[in-house]
């Protein structure tokens, strides 16, 4: 029974993040680096109770859709049924090894029978979901050199043991850490689409109040969740109707041009950076005006509430200047935005 | 009788008594709910004091709860859990075995010798420990098993810096220092089992206000705790403590306990003691990890004049340049991670890295689980051949080619050792160009997770200003309160740069040198102003730091690039950096450009 979302205290832009990346999962990823204690794999674990069901074809690895089955699929009984499953959240626990996580010979069918058949791994089971990775600068470099490539090209590729295989891996990848364990590689920072900085709170109210919060919990769970279950059911809705209306949410020019003058002046490289931020300012409008009539069209105050996680991880950076980045993209965007 | 008296008295033994009490006071209290905790953090080296406070823990845990030993070198198989060879073989179909994390559940791991653990090891016992459970991803299995435990590190460290991973720290609870006691102050240490027993039943139900909570919380912000774990371990902590005294809500001698054995050993900075936030009873002993030096370590000891010069400096260092440093002997593969030195493949120990076909040292163990892999595929065709063995028909026919190996990998932490010229011919001239260099590649260092060392020469000698460390802090402090002027004792810097870095490299580092000079050296080895046998002297030395295959910069700081330096450099085999000119002009173009490219120079 996971923490309930919406006892998180604070972390908005945390919370903020993850709720854009289950609305659009094309964002590509969420990276939350900061404070050791202050829930950042407690509100990706509980993201995974708010998303909502997917239809899958009963008994497939992949969770493949019913009405588009990817043509890489390797498995040929996908006659079955439709059924609807919750989205999954895959955690990526340390100490994986690397054939658990693309797949692998299944040695059961190789030792009993001889036969040569392919066991899916995590990256099967993230499919269509999120993959979480907490910890993620201590995993070792060549998994997460093949996460972030699996992550960005959408399939797994298997070739190992005499088995050659393709299937689809479709998944919003998550990695959290703290940056004294080791800093992120450099050209591994911008795979990620959006990224935020978590920090303890430093106001006395606050912090009661998650210690406050966490003690009830684990005191009494059951009680504890009954509390919440209203709260989270509301955000589980506004999760729902912001992917429905996702399409319908005009981005005028006047916001494409303000998005890559930002990135011009913050001299981030390439595209990536824009797309994202026009992608999560539409998600954010989505989110939090969506209950209206009329779907919302996006504006200043969404492209300036996102800017800041779609692009401080893209900035060039200035080894001395630790907190650098933040400032440097408030600061853009105060100029431009007034 | 007397003696015992006089000891009371003075006030060491106070704090001695105090600190007696609240270890033997805390051993009850982890074993009510060890994995409530999270565990605790037991400072002491080897002896009988040690001995009796894991006694007594374990002699109150619950009836038949295990107890394991976690050895440093544990692999994860072993830890996490892995495949069964022999029930998989026999069973034809895979079998999971479970790990220690999961054998302790419900009892108390100890892990001897914490201050020397890595941080793969500790991330994944910080993992169980916030879960409460394994989960195995490995060896073509996949299962989960319960694993609630209480762990027991022991630190043996001695220097400051020498402690268990940060990530172990934050989350067990108690943090006791047994290391001051003697043996006299834990005579009478003893627990009552069924009060344990007692309050196992009853703790969920202890009653705390929200005084309490507050008085937990604003004494961890007093105290500079920023993990938001340590206020909810104080909190736990003080309602076990109810608990074992059999009361039904939190007390002023719970929360005290709670201060002195969870927050305050914490404490980075001295708590500000305003009357309104009071936290609960004072300590009566100052608190004992440093906290004065955790306070000095906030302050800002760069000046604005300091900057400028770093701002200056920055706009004109090739970036990555202790990467190209790194690489001029012997590149490394691949774009490896922060803050290591040279990767030493097919190493007998270390971490992990991919399989092989043959053996990667001679005798190397074949990996099992990944031969049998290899080998299943071909079972069926093996079996039909003549010459099988029928009357063993299922056994499983392995070949040589088979065969697999796990290829294992080691890092080896990385030193850079910086050399500072402080003479008068190099202070009056660029100090502060090159002390604004050398902070550049600190900051680098720092991203990397290097340790840096600073020795620094001028008058008639060298002074090792900083044994390695990996504080940027101190570096930066040592480093602004570098004084300059006097002669230039070059043989002598390079000498101690030599030794130093020999030293490192038995101890398994790998050392780099950057040296910071205008290679006018004038003080010859045997301290007489001789200019030519001074040279002779440094380039002597400099051909031993080459024949000791050690990565040296030497950075120019005359005026302008100067032949001398260029010399020091070639008998080094080091790479060559005259030091640029920052003038006002660059200098103000840098500070703009501060959020733009960077210049190369």
């Amino acid at each position: 029974m996971p923490f309930p979302f919406s006892a998180i205290v604070g972390q908005d832009d945390l919370k903020l993040s993850l709720l854009i990346a289950a609305v659009d999962p094309t964002i590509g990823g969420v990276l939350a680096f900061g404070d050791r204690g202050a829930g950042k794999s407690t509100a990706v674990r509980a993201l995974a109770a708010l998303l909502p069901p997917i239809e899958v074809v009963a008994g497939c690895p992949y969770h493949c859709r019913p009405d588009a089955r990817a043509p890489i699929c390797p498995v040929d009984h996908c006659d079955g049924g439709t059924v609807k499953t919750r989205t999954p959240v895959v955690d990526l626990p340390l100490g994986a090894t690397e054939d658990r996580v693309v797949g692998a010979i299944d040695l059961e069918q190789a030792l009993a029978h001889g036969r040569k058949s392919f066991e899916p791994g995590l990256l099967a089971a993230a499919n269509r979901g999120f993959l979480y990775i907490d910890e993620v600068n201590l995993l070792e470099d060549h998994l997460v050199d093949l996460l972030l490539d699996v992550a960005a090209s959408g399939e797994n590729v298997v070739e190992r043991e005499g088995l050659s295989i393709r299937h689809p891996a479709r998944f919003v990848l998550v990695g959290s850490g703290n940056p004294e364990e080791g800093e992120l590689r450099p050209q591994l920072l911008d795979r990620f689409g959006l990224s935020v900085d978590v920090t303890t709170p430093r106001d006395l109210k606050q912090r009661m109040e998650v210690v406050r919060r966490r003690d009830d919990y684990e005191r009494d769970p059951v009680s504890f969740m009954e509390t919440w279950k209203r709260k989270d059911a509301a955000i589980r809705r506004k999760i729902s109707k912001a992917k429905a209306i996702l399409n319908d949410i005009e981005t005028p020019d006047a916001m494409l041009e303000a998005a890559a003058k930002l990135c011009i002046a913050l001299g981030t490289d390439g595209l990536r950076g824009e797309l994202t931020l026009v992608r999560a300012a539409r998600a954010e409008a989505a989110l939090n005006e969506g209950g209206k009539k009329q779907p919302p069209v996006v504006g200043d105050r969404h492209m300036k509430r996102v800017a800041g996680m779609a692009l401080r991880h893209r900035l060039r950076r200035d080894p001395l200047d630790e907190t650098g980045s933040s400032v440097r993209v408030d600061r853009a965007v105060e100029e431009l935005f007034g | 009788m007397i003696e015992t008296l006089v000891d009371g008295l003075d006030p060491d033994g106070l704090a001695r008594f105090q600190a007696a009490a609240d270890a033997e006071r805390a051993a009850a209290v982890l074993a009510i709910a060890p994995h409530r905790l999270g565990g605790a953090v037991l400072r002491a080296r080897d002896g009988p004091v040690r001995d009796r406070w894991l006694a007594l823990a374990t002699s109150v845990m619950e009836e038949g709860a295990p107890l394991r030993r976690l050895p440093s070198h544990i692999q994860d198989d072993r830890l996490l859990g892995g495949l069964d060879l022999t029930a998989t073989l026999a069973s034809g179909a895979p079998v999971l075995m479970k790990g220690l994390l999961a054998e302790a559940d419900g009892g108390l791991i100890i892990a001897p010798m914490a201050e020397r653990m890595g941080r793969g090891l500790a991330a994944r016992l910080a993992s169980v420990l916030d879960h409460g459970e394994v989960r195995v991803e490995r060896d073509g299995a996949a299962d989960r098993f319960q694993a609630r435990f209480g762990l027991v590190t022991l630190d043996e460290g001695v220097a400051p810096d020498e402690a268990p991973p940060e990530a172990l720290l934050d989350r067990l609870a108690f943090l006791i220092d047994l290391s001051a006691l003697r043996a006299a102050d834990i005579a009478d240490w003893s627990v009552q089992a069924d009060a344990v027993a007692h309050a196992r039943r009853a703790f969920q139900t202890v009653r705390h206000s929200d005084a309490d909570l507050e008085a937990c919380c604003a004494a961890a912000l007093a105290l500079g705790l920023h993990s938001l774990r340590a206020a909810g371990h104080a909190l736990a902590v003080a309602r076990l403590s109810a608990a074992l005294d059999g009361r039904g809500a939190v007390g002023e001698t719970d929360l005290a306990f709670a201060a002195r054995t969870v927050l305050i050993p914490r404490a980075t900075v001295a708590p500000d003691l305003s009357p309104p936030d009071q936290p609960p009873e004072p300590p009566p002993e100052p608190p004992e990890q440093d906290g004065s030096e955790g306070a000095e370590e906030t302050e800002d000891t760069i000046t604005a004049a300091d900057d400028l010069a770093v701002e200056a400096v920055a706009a004109m260092l090739p970036p990555d340049l202790l990467e190209k440093l790194r690489q001029a002997r012997g590149p490394r593969k691949g774009a490896g991670s922060a803050g290591k030195g040279a990767e030493k493949k097919n190493q007998r120990r270390g971490r992990p890295a991919g399989l092989a076909g043959s053996p990667p040292y001679a005798g190397a163990r074949p990996h099992l689980i990944e031969t049998l892999r290899a080998a299943s595929p071909w079972q069926k065709l093996r079996a039909a051949r003549p010459g099988a063995d029928a009357a063993a028909p299922n056994q499983i026919a392995v070949r040589k080619d088979d065969f697999r190996y796990q290829r294992l990998k080691q890092r080896s932490q990385a030193v850079t050792i910086f050399v500072v010229d402080a003479s008068g011919s190099a202070a009056l001239q660029r100090m502060g160009e090159a002390k604004g260099a050398v902070e550049l590649l600190l900051a680098d260092c720092y991203i990397r997770r290097d340790l840096v060392s600073l020795i620094a020469f001028r008058r008639d000698g060298a002074e090792l200003l900083l044994p390695p460390t990996r504080s940027l802090t101190r570096a930066k402090r040592s480093l602004s309160s570098l004084p300059g002027g006097g002669a230039t004792p070059l043989a002598h810097g390079l000498d101690l740069a030599f030794q130093l870095a020999e030293a490192e490299k038995r101890a398994g580092r790998s050392p780099s040198l950057v040296v910071l000079t205008d290679g006018r050296g004038n003080i010859a080895r045997n301290g007489e102003a001789d200019r030519r046998q001074a040279a002779e002297d440094a380039a002597g030395v400099a051909r031993s730091i080459q024949a000791l295959g050690v990565p040296a910069l030497v950075v120019d700081t005359s005026a302008r690039p100067d032949r001398r330096a260029q010399e020091l450099a070639q008998a080094m085999a080091a790479r060559y950096l005259p030091l640029p000119r920052g003038d006002a002009r660059t200098l103000a173009a840098a500070v703009q450009s501060q959020s733009g490219a960077r210049a190369v120079s």
